[in-house]
Parts: structure tokens; C-alpha cells; sequence
């Protein structure tokens, strides 16, 4: 790397502040758990066994923009989901959504945040009420906020948001139960009572982790189609790099509790830099058979996150760590234009 | 003789409802050292299958017809308890929960050792020996063999399945979807381990799948399951590469290609047929955009399109 552009984050976000048509802009963001070590270790013991599920991270999703999160279990992509709704509990940093920090709204205010920013959860089998038909479902966000006058424009409402969801025609599921749908039927369920406050940020945990390879696609392209019609903006948390390529704009790979690059979709499954990234692309199932693909397979499994390692905390499973690397945690600095790594050799 | 013949094999549950033909009708064979994956999406009878050739079938299920030959002994046709023998000895299985069904208040080295004791008649300490070497073998450091299974990762829980279902030095070995749970990368160490064992060992190998991107790199063929039937079959080139049949080509095309282009994925509109009140013709017919009469009417069969490359279409099984 020739061209490194040594640029602190924080500077980079200062930039990107002048920018308004950020949606969700996040600083420093930390969110730690206190663990429990059992009754006795708790009691007598000074030393708090805490999980730094996310610890520091930067990052923005513009109007209209798609990022994923990706990383694997535990790598703390589904707290950060949840932070920025606040449904877990920020330790440190800032979150803004639409210039203006969650964690300082009142009750009035945070009802408003709540209609505009929204939740699609990972299982349409666990997430719908059995006992509920699907138009009381699809309508409970509207009722909870007081928002419909009449019966009328609740089915009409809800009509609406089924059809928007591609359950067409919508009358016809108003009535079912969740357990009368398959599995792609439901989780489109859940995506209409998403929309159907019409929100401008959606953190999408996981939705088609759950689902038969063949359905997948409807998922998605729902979700693109949302972005391209209404400029939507989305946190699209994965497990599954080839997925987060296919749709997002950006990726953010995440380990143990930190972004550890963050680029352009296309540059990050081609051409990423880090390490962890490379091993990720490299082993990515790919439904063609290459001969003779040079896969770099990691030795062991992510450490526990109440106790990571000093340094850089990818390096007792990185191939090429150095002496440095143990010592020294470095930070993400911006390498391209929008392409920003955490890696001494970058 | 192949290792396993699997001939019209037909598994029936019967239902309240009435009767599910949950795999009517399935024939591969596999030979010593081969990897055949069974790929296919949820109830199309991939582990069905499996149960029928292991005689695991819950109480409901019964096979209702065809062979299974395992070196020329039809497992379909002797007793249960010849199969309780078979079964860890010849034939073994790790199952997708694997890792949940170690028990927990047990050693996971006493656990194998278990294993050892009850098919091959050793003592404890034969026993352990054999522990000690399967964990050098699974790539687990063998003085783990003492912990019990909350000290194991998942990945390393996995790994304990394994050398548990190699224990008895088995000529097969059926995985149904045994990286299904795992991340990305300990999926990547759990296949390049099952690879390496299988070469080292001359094992043969079922992989069972939902997912027909990750068999590229562990199988030598391939079956892709619709309905309880096979209707494609080849090699996994065949299958990926030179696929024929109208429900294989969506479903190849339902995985992203992270090193071709960025196309939106397609997917296959409708849903599986209710097996209780099947569709008549080719069960895939009502998704399928090239039906055409024939496929209402009649049910087509696999037929050998090109060397050890069979399909079950009208419209492309070379015929029309």
C-alpha cells in the first residue's frame, strides 16, 4: 500500500457530520455486559467478569444505503442491531439518528423514533403471536400508536402493507393464523408490520437465515425494492458475506466486538485487506466447483468475549500476526476512498 | 459390487390423514471411498432416506419397498438386532444437533469410550486408547477427554460427534447437515476435517444437505431431492456446471456466485407439494415454467442423459 491515507475515524465522522443526509451515524460505540461468575466469585471477588460484546466501533448508513454487518456468532452484529434501537443499553459512544443522539430522547420523543426506525427479527416462526390473526399482527403497530380511527382503515391499512409486502391479494390472509403460512409467508408478515409505519431505518437481523434457500431471494429483493421506492435505509446483519454483497452498498466485517474493515461491497468480497476478510472470502461456499481454491481455514473458534486478547484481538488466529501485533491494537485507518481497515501490515 | 446399492427404495408415514410418500422410490449407489451428497430443501425426504438405510425410522415410518444393499447384505430385509450391530460397526451417523446430544454430566471421552465397549466387546483402558487416538485424529487435544461437553466449543462438541462416528472404524459414514449450526469457518475446519478423513481412512460418505453450495468441496456426486425422489443425479460438476433439470438450475441459481457476477439470486415461486395429496404427473409441475401436458399426465423417470448423468424431466431428459 503506497497511497495510505493515515486518517483518524474520528476526524472521518466529523466529516461525514456535515453530511445531513446521514440516517444513523454511530461514534464509539460500546455496549458491555456485566456477567455473573457465580454467587460466591460475585461476592467476594473485585474483579467484574464484564463482555465487551461491542466495543468501539464507528460507522454511518446514509438515506437510502444498505449496510451489512457481517461476522460470526458472538462477534457482537446483533447487539449493535440492537443498540441502535435501543433495546439493549449503551455503555459508551454516541448513536445519532437523523443528526440527533437516541439516548437523549424523552418519552414523547422516543415514541416518534420508535414509528421511524424498525425490527425484522431473524425467526418468523418465533416472532408471531400464534393466538393473533394476521390483521390484528400487521395492525398492532398502528394501534399501539393510536393511529387508526376505524376498523375500516385498519383492514384497509393493513391491505396495503401486505400487498407492499408481495402477499397479494391481501384480503385473503387477514384472517389466517401465522401457523397457516409457510415459513417465506410469515417472515413477509413481519416485514409488512415493519412497514407499515412507513419507518426510514430498519436493522434487519438475520431474515432469511431461517428460510429454504428458494425463498430467500423474494426476501431480499423486497428489501431492495423498499430502498429504491421509499429510501429506506438498512442495517443488514449476516452471517453470510455472499448475501451482505449481493445486496448491500456497503460491509462492515466485524470481530469480536469491532469493525475491523469497512468498504464498498464489491471491493470488500474482491479485493479486502484484512486478514480475517481475506479468510472469510476465501472460504465462502460457492455453488460451482473450483478446482484448486486456495481457502485459508482458521485454527480454532472466536475467544469469549469477556476475555480478549491484548493487541490486536484477531491475532492468536491470524496467519501473518508479528511481534507488534500483540501488543499494539490498531485502529482503523482509511486506505482508499471510503475503505477503511484496522491492521498494522495494511 | 458397490459398497451401498440403494434400489426403488419407498418409505411411507402414515399419517392421521392418510399415507406420506416421504421417499418413494430412490436408487444410487455409492462405492468404497465415494462422497454422494442427498441435497434438497425442507421435507423433500433427504434424511428420510438416511433413517431408512440406518433402520432409525421413528415408529410412524416404515420402509414400504426397495432394497438397501450394503455390501450385499439387503439392511432393509434383517433384524433389528443384526442392524444394532451394523450400525457404529459399518455403518455410522452424526446427526445436525450432534453437538446437542452429547450427554452433559458425562466425561465426552468416557462417552466414546461407551461406544467402543459395547460394539467391539474391548475393556476401559482399550477403550481410552482408542479415545486418545480419534481426538488426535479430530484434531481435539486428547487431554480434553476428560472435560465434560459445557467445556467444549461448539465446533469442538462437533468434532467429538465425529470421532464418536469413526469409534468403530465404520466403511460409511452419513452426515445430515453436520455444519449446519456452525459459523462460516468452523463449517470450513469440520468439511476440510470429514475430507481428510475420509482420504485417510478409505471411508464413503453420505453428506446431507440443504445447502448446495457447501458439497463443491466434499462430494464426488451429488443427488438433488424433490418430493421424495431424485431428480437429478450426476457428478458434482454435472450437477453445478451441466445441470439439465428445470428445479436444479433454480436452485444453483439461488446461491450468489461471490466470484462471478453480482446478480440478484433467483428463486423458485410456490412451494413443495403436500406429499398427503401429491399433484399428478411430475411433482414439480406446477412450479415448473417449461410444464408442458405431458407433465400432468405422466410421471417421468430417471433417465441416463449422458455418462453416469441421469435426470427425471420430459421436457429436457432428452426425449422431446
Amino acid at each position: 500500500m503506497t497511497n495510505v491515507i493515515e486518517a483518524n475515524v474520528v476526524s472521518n465522522v466529523i466529516k461525514m457530520k456535515e453530511n445531513t443526509s446521514n440516517v444513523i451515524e454511530v461514534k464509539d460505540l460500546k455496549v458491555h455486559f456485566e456477567g455473573s461468575q457465580g454467587f460466591l466469585k460475585d461476592f467476594f471477588s473485585k474483579e467484574k467478569n464484564t463482555v465487551r460484546a461491542v466495543d468501539g466501533i464507528d460507522f454511518v448508513i446514509k438515506k437510502g444505503e444498505i449496510v451489512s454487518l457481517v461476522g460470526e456468532s458472538g462477534c457482537g452484529k446483533t447487539t449493535t442491531g440492537k443498540a441502535l434501537l435501543r433495546l439493549v443499553h449503551q455503555s459508551d459512544g454516541e448513536i445519532l439518528f437523523k443528526g440527533e443522539p437516541i439516548l437523549k430522547k424523552d418519552r414523547r420523543e422516543m415514541k416518534l423514533f420508535r414509528q421511524k426506525a424498525q425490527m425484522i427479527f431473524q425467526d418468523p416462526y418465533q416472532s408471531l403471536n400464534p393466538r393473533n390473526v394476521i390483521i390484528d399482527i400487521v395492525a398492532e403497530p398502528l394501534t399501539v400508536n393510536g393511529l387508526i380511527s376505524s376498523e375500516q382503515e385498519k383492514k384497509e391499512r393493513v391491505i396495503e402493507a401486505l400487498e407492499n409486502a408481495g402477499l397479494k391479494p391481501g384480503e385473503r390472509f387477514l384472517y389466517k393464523y401465522p401457523h397457516e403460512l409457510s415459513g417465506g409467508q410469515r417472515q413477509r408478515i413481519v416485514i409488512a408490520s415493519a412497514l407499515i409505519l412507513n419507518p426510514e431505518f430498519i436493522v434487519a437481523d438475520e431474515p432469511v437465515s431461517m428460510l429454504d434457500a428458494s425463498i430467500r431471494a423474494d426476501i431480499l429483493k423486497l428489501m431492495v425494492e423498499q430502498r429504491d421506492e421509499k429510501g429506506i435505509s438498512y442495517l443488514f446483519i449476516t452471517h453470510d458475506l455472499s448475501l451482505a454483497w449481493l445486496i448491500s452498498d456497503r460491509i462492515a466485517i466485524m470481530y469480536l466486538g469491532k469493525i475491523v474493515e469497512v468498504g464498498d461491497a464489491e471491493l470488500i468480497a474482491g479485493s479486502c485487506l484484512h486478514p480475517y476478510s481475506k479468510a472469510l472470502v476465501s472460504v465462502m461456499p460457492v455453488p460451482r466447483k473450483i478446482k484448486n481454491r486456495e481457502r485459508t481455514i482458521l485454527q480454532g473458534e472466536t475467544p469469549n468475549p469477556s476475555r480478549i486478547p491484548t493487541g490486536c484481538r484477531f491475532h492468536p488466529r491470524c496467519p501473518v500476526a508479528f511481534d507488534r501485533c500483540k501488543t499494539e491494537e490498531p485502529a482503523l485507518k482509511e486506505v482508499g476512498v471510503g475503505h477503511f481497515v484496522a491492521c498494522h501490515l495494511v | 459390487m458397490s459398497l451401498l446399492e440403494v434400489r426403488d427404495l419407498k418409505t411411507y408415514f402414515h399419517a392421521k390423514e392418510g399415507i406420506v410418500k416421504a421417499v418413494d422410490g430412490v436408487t444410487f449407489t455409492l462405492e468404497e471411498g465415494e462422497a454422494i451428497a442427498l441435497v434438497g430443501e425442507s421435507g423433500c425426504g433427504k434424511t428420510t432416506t438416511a433413517l431408512s438405510i440406518t433402520k432409525l425410522l421413528p415408529k410412524e415410518g416404515h420402509i414400504a419397498g426397495g432394497d438397501v444393499l450394503f455390501n450385499g447384505v439387503d439392511l432393509a430385509k434383517i433384524s433389528h438386532e443384526k442392524m444394532r450391530r451394523t450400525r457404529w460397526n459399518d455403518i455410522s451417523i452424526v446427526f445436525q444437533g450432534a453437538m446437542n446430544s452429547l450427554n452433559p454430566v458425562m466425561k465426552v471421552g468416557d462417552q466414546i469410550a461407551e461406544v467402543i465397549m459395547l460394539h467391539k466387546g474391548s475393556n476401559y483402558k482399550e477403550a481410552m486408547q482408542k479415545v486418545k487416538k480419534l481426538f488426535e485424529l479430530v484434531e481435539i487435544n486428547s487431554e480434553r477427554m476428560n472435560q465434560y461437553p459445557h467445556e467444549f466449543s461448539g465446533g469442538m462438541k462437533q468434532r467429538a460427534m465425529i470421532a464418536m462416528a469413526l469409534a468403530c472404524d465404520p466403511k460409511l459414514i452419513i452426515g445430515d447437515e453436520p455444519t449446519t449450526a456452525l459459523d462460516v469457518m468452523v463449517q470450513a475446519q469440520i468439511l476440510n476435517l470429514l475430507e481428510k478423513l475420509r482420504k485417510e481412512m478409505n471411508m464413503s460418505m453420505i453428506l446431507i444437505t440443504h445447502d448446495l453450495s457447501v458439497m463443491g468441496e466434499t462430494c464426488d456426486k451429488a443427488a438433488i431431492m424433490y418430493a421424495g425422489k431424485i431428480v437429478e443425479l450426476g457428478s458434482v460438476e454435472d450437477i453445478l456446471e451441466k445441470h439439465v433439470h428445470p428445479y436444479t438450475e433454480k436452485l444453483v441459481h439461488s446461491y450468489p456466485d461471490i466470484y462471478g457476477n453480482r446478480e440478484m439470486i433467483s428463486s423458485i415461486p410456490g412451494s413443495p407439494p403436500n406429499l398427503l395429496n401429491p399433484p399428478t404427473g411430475c411433482l414439480f409441475h406446477p412450479r415448473c415454467e417449461f410444464a408442458i401436458d405431458e407433465c400432468k399426465l405422466t410421471e417421468p423417470v430417471l433417465r441416463e442423459i449422458s455418462s453416469n448423468h441421469f435426470v427425471a424431466c420430459h421436457v429436457r431428459g432428452g426425449l422431446i
